[in-house]
């Protein structure tokens, strides 16, 4: 019996969460395990916190999880990993963006980004912090740093067995395939460097 | 093949497998992916956008007399629109099956209120199915479309933000084609004039008899029996949070079908288990009635009734565990509220419109309610849509009446205005009160995701049509001072201000300029010259003022360090506003 494992992706509208968890959830569905995936969109436009939850095993039922019951917390910026922190398990696992995009309070000059994201994420869970967008500039497009991100979220729940590749191949433009399948792997070893992997 | 669908994806699927014929909406989320998914099957079915939700029902009403399989989808406060038809025509009932789907939006994730639309089944005695998981979202479309010719029934479907936005398998499968049932006159059913109507009444309760008696029968009320001691009766998206949190230790009465409820089989289910739970999501429904009928059960005493539910607040309320939950400080996180997009030509127009003094703003509905939040702040209300011109009207006949120095502006969408705005203001004109009316043409349905809508020149299927003419309209509605502007062009805007201030009678300022996000269309690539490049701040120039900052574009940034605004060249699309406000020209065209 696999147990149902729930996923909670994080970020700001336009930062890619959507095709993500579109990968996420076409490779659970290949591996054969049953799905559930709900996302919030509705407003039209850019820029509000946004979340997409991804639920798998043998059988799911709820659609949607509340505080304190995710697995994995894969935030695409760093506010929002605060934001959403309390979803996760007391044991379980973040996989954080070292990517800040500030809010309209911040950008008015009305409030401070917060300092010291990290250390609190650090301190309260098991946490992998990411340079997700360094490694996208480095492949030569900064848009795959959420494909990195998932790269790094898959290795972090142990499901480097499915055909990733395969599914970026079904998923993504032909012209936009290899550099998502080097965005995908260098995610699974960005988690895997500095002796990391042992933590989470 | 098992496909992972969206309940509203699965309902496209659903209705083009169960054979109907025709479908119309209005958009409204969390709704509006129905019609676009029913779109495509462009040779099976008529998918049509209508310009509001009564017009959408009606339509399709009309389409089910005819003899044809109809389907109308709206947001839930969309029936509260459609809510006339709707009660008339569960008098008349049907030809051709009829699926009216409506969704509910518990945790107001979109929406201006949280109505629990399942009491509207019970008053219009109409029957109801609740989906609970996109495989019963298809194949209820089926289901009802059969109950609905069966009974002579209109088939309220009812849906929520979790099933329609949330994917899970499905098993897709082929189309029953059927043709269009005969059509024939009908008075006594169709012609709903009092003495006709008093006999539908009559027809209209020993059909809920018959459909009560389905209700206890029909397999869209199952009962999974397991540990005895706990069962559940459950609906819709609640059943799931239910099964996740009690699995096999408790037993279920699953409602597929809730109005009429099955009362005999929930008597049956209460007498052998030794406590039963109502789960069920926003108002006690279910359990009111189960306990009308002398049936003791537990439910809104503990599980809330605002809001939306989820697993971890039904095990909360009804297995009373301790839960560890990780502690910490969340005041340090900063809000994400929505804005309007970089380059947004509603932002032009609330700017300028800002400034102005002693003046009520009515607001109305889409992505131009949030020119009411930081730091445009240009609203004074918002209701429901189509409410900007009568709230106004209203507000300035006493402000009138009653000496009272007040402008009032009513600020109103395009495709709000095709909804319900041209009625309104057709009572500022009969009634006559001195308002300035702005309608913001962005040349789309933008808050729902970018729809066609009657101005556009396009249908939902992708046809070119006729283009409805707004200053045509509003003058033919007997306005006579009417004005179309750039609201990017702050000049030319603040003109139409200063005129439209000036008068005495009726105005209408049309803002037209598209939508940001909007994918042009041929008839816009004529039209507009749309910007292009970015724009950068003169550091050496820049003041530090912040009334760039204070348009609220996203792409500007006020880095307080250096006590100056910066551009971020990846959001701006060189819409110029900034460099309009900017009282020191350091904002200028940096990139192509
Ligand atoms: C009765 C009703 N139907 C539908 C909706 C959903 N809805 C909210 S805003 C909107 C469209 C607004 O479009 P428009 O007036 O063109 O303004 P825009 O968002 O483009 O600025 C719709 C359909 C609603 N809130 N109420
Ligand atoms: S989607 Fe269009 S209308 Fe809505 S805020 Fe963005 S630019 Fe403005
Ligand atoms: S030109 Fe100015 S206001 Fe327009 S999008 Fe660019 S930064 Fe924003």
């Amino acid at each position: 019996m696999a147990e149902t494992k729930s996923i909670l992706l994080v970020g700001v509208g336009g930062q890619g969460t959507i095709l993500a968890s579109k990968i996420l959830s076409t490779g659970l569905v290949e591996a054969g395990y049953d799905v559930k995936m709900s996302e919030i969109h509705g407003m039209a436009q850019r820029g509000g916190s946004v979340s997409t939850q991804v639920r798998y095993g043998d059988e799911v039922h709820s659609p949607v999880i509340g505080v304190g019951e995710a697995d994995i917390l894969v935030s695409f910026e760093t506010m929002e990993a605060l934001r959403w922190l309390d979803y996760l398990k007391p044991e379980g696992k973040a996989v954080v963006n070292d990517y800040q995009i500030g809010s309209a309070p911040i950008l008015m000059g009305k409030a401070d980004y917060p300092e010291g994201i990290n250390e609190i994420i650090e301190e309260k869970v098991n946490a992998n912090i990411i340079d997700a967008a360094k490694i996208a500039v480095e492949l030569g497009n900064p848009k795959v740093m959420n494909i990195v991100l998932v790269g790094a979220l898959v290795k972090a729940m142990n499901l480097t067995d499915i055909d990733w590749e395969d599914v970026i191949r079904n998923t993504v433009k032909k012209k936009f395939v290899d550099i998502n399948i080097e965005a995908l792997n260098k995610g699974m070893s960005a988690i895997s460097l500095g002796g990391e992997t042992s933590a989470i | 093949m098992k496909k992972l669908l969206t309940g509203n994806e699965a309902v496209a699927v659903g209705a083009y497998e169960a054979g109907i014929h025709y479908a119309a909406a209005y958009p409204g989320t969390p709704s509006t992916e129905i019609l676009e998914n029913i779109a495509p099957y462009k040779e099976e079915i008529i998918a049509e956008w209508a310009p509001n939700e009564k017009v959408a029902l009606e339509s399709a009403l009309g389409a089910s007399i005819a003899g044809a399989r109809s389907l109308a989808a709206m947001k839930h406060v969309g029936l509260n629109v459609a809510a006339d038809p709707f009660f008339t025509a569960g008098y008349t009932g049907v030809n051709g099956g009829f699926v009216l789907v409506v969704a509910d939006d518990p945790g107001l994730h979109s929406s201006q209120n949280e109505q629990d639309n399942r009491y509207y089944a019970r008053s219009a005695k109409v029957a109801m199915v609740e989906p609970s998981n996109s495989q019963e979202a298809k194949d209820m479309v089926k289901a009802a479309i059969k109950i609905s010719e069966e009974f002579d029934t209109l088939v309220l479907f009812r849906m929520t933000t979790r099933i329609c936005h949330s994917k899970s398998l499905v098993e897709v499968g082929e189309r029953e084609e059927v043709s269009m049932k005969k059509y024939e006159k009908n008075l006594q059913k169709y012609y709903v004039a009092p003495a006709v109507a008093k006999q539908l009444h009559v027809n209209l309760e020993e059909r809920l008899k018959k459909l009560e008696e389905f209700s206890n029968n029909t397999d869209l009320n199952y009962i999974e029996w397991n540990d005895k001691k706990i069962g559940i009766v459950s609906s819709g998206v609640a059943y799931q949070y239910a099964k996740e949190v009690f699995g096999k230790n408790a037993s279920y009465l699953k409602l597929g079908f809730t109005y009429p409820l099955p009362m005999e089989k929930i008597k049956k289910f209460a007498e052998e288990v030794d406590t039963l739970y109502v789960v069920e999501e926003l108002e006690p429904y279910l359990e009111d009635q189960i306990k009308a009928a002398g049936i003791d059960c537990i439910g809104k005493d503990k599980i809330p009734n605002i809001w939306e539910l989820n697993s971890e607040i039904v095990a909360t309320a009804l297995l009373e565990e301790e839960k560890s939950i990780i502690d910490y400080d969340k005041s340090k996180v900063v809000n994400r509220p929505p804005t309007l997009c970089a380059g947004c030509p509603h932002r032009g127009f609330f700017y300028g419109l800002s400034k102005r003094k002693d003046v009520m703003i009515t607001g109305d509905i889409g992505c131009y309610t949030l020119g009411g939040a930081d730091p445009l702040g240009a609203m004074d209300t918002t209701i429901c849509m189509g409410a900007s011109i009568s709230v106004g009207h209203g507000a300035k006949k006493v402000f009138d009446k009653y000496n009272k120095d007040m402008r009032v502006v009513s600020v109103i969408g395009d495709s709000t205005f095709f909804h319900t705005g041209i009625n309104s203001l057709l009572d500022v004109v009969y009634n006559n009160s001195n308002t300035i009316t702005c309608i913001l043409d962005n040349r789309v349905t933008g808050m729902t995701g970018h729809q066609e809508n009657p101005g556009t020149g396009y249908t939902l299927q992708g046809d070119v049509t006729k283009m409805a003419n707004i200053p045509d309209i509003v003058k033919a509605l007997g306005i006579e001072h009417v004005k179309t502007v750039n609201p990017l062009k702050l000049e030319d805007l603040n003109k139409a201000f200063d005129w439209a201030f000036e008068l005495d009678e009726p105005s209408v300022i049309i803002t037209r300029y598209p939508c940001a996000l909007k994918k042009l269309s041929e008839f816009d690539k004529k039209e507009f010259e749309v910007p292009s490049g970015t724009f950068g701040v003169d550091e050496d120039k820049c003041i530090g003022c912040k009334m760039c900052v204070n348009t609220g574009c996203p792409a500007i940034q006020f880095v307080k360090e250096d006590k100056k605004a910066k551009i971020d060249p990846v959001q701006c699309v060189g819409c110029e506003l900034c460099e309009q406000v900017c009282p020191v020209n350091a904002i200028s065209k940096v990139g192509e």
